[in-house]
């Protein structure tokens, strides 16, 4: 049968948990940045980070291995739901919640929200720095940055922004919750000794994620 | 004790009629009486009226074949843990319920009437790789094989699967991982059956996919489910043996 197995089920989970994984890294680095804006009046450690992320070639390289992963991820994600719908072409009167995993139930709802926010999310921030050229310039030792810390200050002013910006980080920190111990489980890696703390440390890491970044908008706007 | 029920019953008449629900009431029930003789006890009255009694599947009425399979108010085995539906007790349900009975809901499990499903795909996974080729000459002393005791206790934990195919009824997405999972870990922690463990995975997983069956989202409603207890390190360590499988 050979070429049929490179697309089984059990492949495409594996490919879908590793991308996911290296999405994961990729928001705790976009979280520690984000985290520098806070407590520093001049916006330097922010904007000199974000320059880097914006220029460094190694950066710029990785920036469409993350692209690219975004991209695989949604892909698969969509032909398992779909495949999944299939399986079941008539469902139940009456089904009682089974599922172990709370938010396992919900990672399409949850999957497709994110992309709405990060269509919105790339049109605030990331198209017009990179594209549009609408952000204002500091200096900082002589050397000239873009004052994207200002632009962030500027939208969480507003507190209509603000609300968005938290309920869509909840519906990721609702995907986070499932998907790092699933993608362990989807890797094979299953353990006595380990699994309790995988699990554990999931639900951890949604809350850290989603908490870390829901502050940032809530710390600009309340100050 | 006797109580009074409401049966909401999937009724078909073959694999090709639309099927629709009917209601049947069923009076003075037993609470000491097992679901199926309740099930019985309406066939009887039923046929006695002339009417076409509820195809259900039954075998041993014990919990070992796995012929039973009635999802039974959302939960399949109804609502128990760790049991058949063939162990399943009147003593669950309160006076005056009702009470909704399916037939198991999956592509590859097409109704053959009323609440009868067929599992011939179940066998076609089995066919594709669920068993030992080589061959293993007379019966050996019992100890020529070393096995280590874990191991040995694993693979009969995992052999406990009778194949009812309650995870694929429970599974939002009617995906037999977890019957596929138990099948290839019976074989592949044992020495016999390590020798094929590569092409049994790969042609056991192909042919779960080729049937129709969902992919695994790790809801692990499959083994909240199993009237055996199977649990979803099985499936952890068959994506385990299917990745070595590929790129070994
Ligand atoms: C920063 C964003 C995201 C991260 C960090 C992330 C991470 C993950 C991880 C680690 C998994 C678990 C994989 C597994 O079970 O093996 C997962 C599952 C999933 N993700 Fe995402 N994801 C993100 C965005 C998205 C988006 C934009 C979609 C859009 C369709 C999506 C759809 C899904 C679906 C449908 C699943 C479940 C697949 C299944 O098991 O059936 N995710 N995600
Ligand atoms: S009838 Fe044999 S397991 Fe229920």
């Amino acid at each position: 049968m050979g070429k049929s197995y490179i697309y089984s089920s059990v492949t495409k989970k594996v490919i879908m948990s590793l991308v996911g994984l290296f999405l994961i890294t990729f928001l705790l680095v976009h979280l520690t940045i984000n985290l520098l804006l806070l407590f520093d009046p001049t916006r330097e450690l922010f904007n000199v980070a974000a320059h880097f992320m914006g220029t460094n070639p190694l950066i710029q390289i990785f920036q469409w291995v993350l692209f690219g992963g975004f991209a695989l991820h949604m892909i698969l994600g969509v032909i398992l739901q779909v495949q999944n719908w299939m399986a079941r072409p008539k469902g139940y009167k009456k089904k009682a919640a089974s599922e172990k995993s709370l938010f396992s139930r919900f990672m399409i709802h949850t999957g497709i929200l994110i992309v709405v926010f990060l269509v919105i999310h790339f049109s605030d921030f990331f198209i017009k720095a990179k594209f549009l050229g609408e952000i204002g310039e500091i200096v900082y030792n002589g050397h000239h940055y873009e004052d994207m810390g200002l632009l962030v200050i500027e939208k969480f002013q507003m507190l209509g922004y603000v609300i968005f910006y938290v309920i869509a980080l909840l519906i990721l920190g609702f995907h986070l919750d499932h998907a790092f111990q699933s993608a362990f489980q989807s890797l094979g890696v299953n353990h006595p000794k380990y699994t309790p703390f995988i699990m554990g440390f999931s639900r951890f890491l949604a809350i850290v994620i989603t908490v870390g970044y829901i502050f940032i908008p809530l710390f600009i706007y309340l100050k | 004790m006797n109580i009074n029920l409401t049966l909401k019953i999937w009724r078909q008449a073959n694999q090709d009629a639309p099927g629709k629900f009917v209601d049947y009431p069923v009076e003075n029930i037993s609470t000491e009486a097992s679901f199926l003789e309740m099930m019985d006890i309406l066939n009887e009255e039923l046929v006695a009226k002339g009417e076409e009694p509820v195809a259900f599947d039954h075998d041993c009425r014990e919990g070992i074949c796995g012929m039973c399979s009635l999802f039974i108010n959302g939960r399949p085995h109804g609502p128990d843990d760790s049991i058949t539906t063939c162990q399943l007790h009147m003593r669950k349900f309160k006076d005056g319920e009702t009470i909704v009975i399916e037939p198991w809901r999956a592509k590859p499990f097409p109704v053959i009437k009323d609440l009868m499903v067929d599992r011939t795909a179940f066998d076609e996974i089995i066919q594709a790789g669920g068993y030992v080729n080589i061959n293993t000459g007379g019966v050996p002393d019992a100890n020529a094989i070393p096995i280590r005791k874990e191991n040995a206790d694993l693979a009969m934990d995992a052999a406990s699967c009778i194949g009812c195919g309650a995870c694929v009824a429970a599974c939002k997405n009617a995906s037999a991982m977890l019957f596929v999972s138990a099948k290839v870990s019976q074989f592949t922690l044992l020495p016999q059956g390590k020798v094929e463990a590569h092409e049994r995975v790969e042609n056991m997983v192909a042919k779960m996919d080729e049937l129709g069956f969902g992919n695994c989202t790790n809801t692990y409603a499959c083994e909240a489910e199993c009237p055996k207890d199977i649990s979803i390190t099985n499936i952890a360590r068959m994506n385990r043996e299917f990745l070595c499988a590929k790129v070994s």
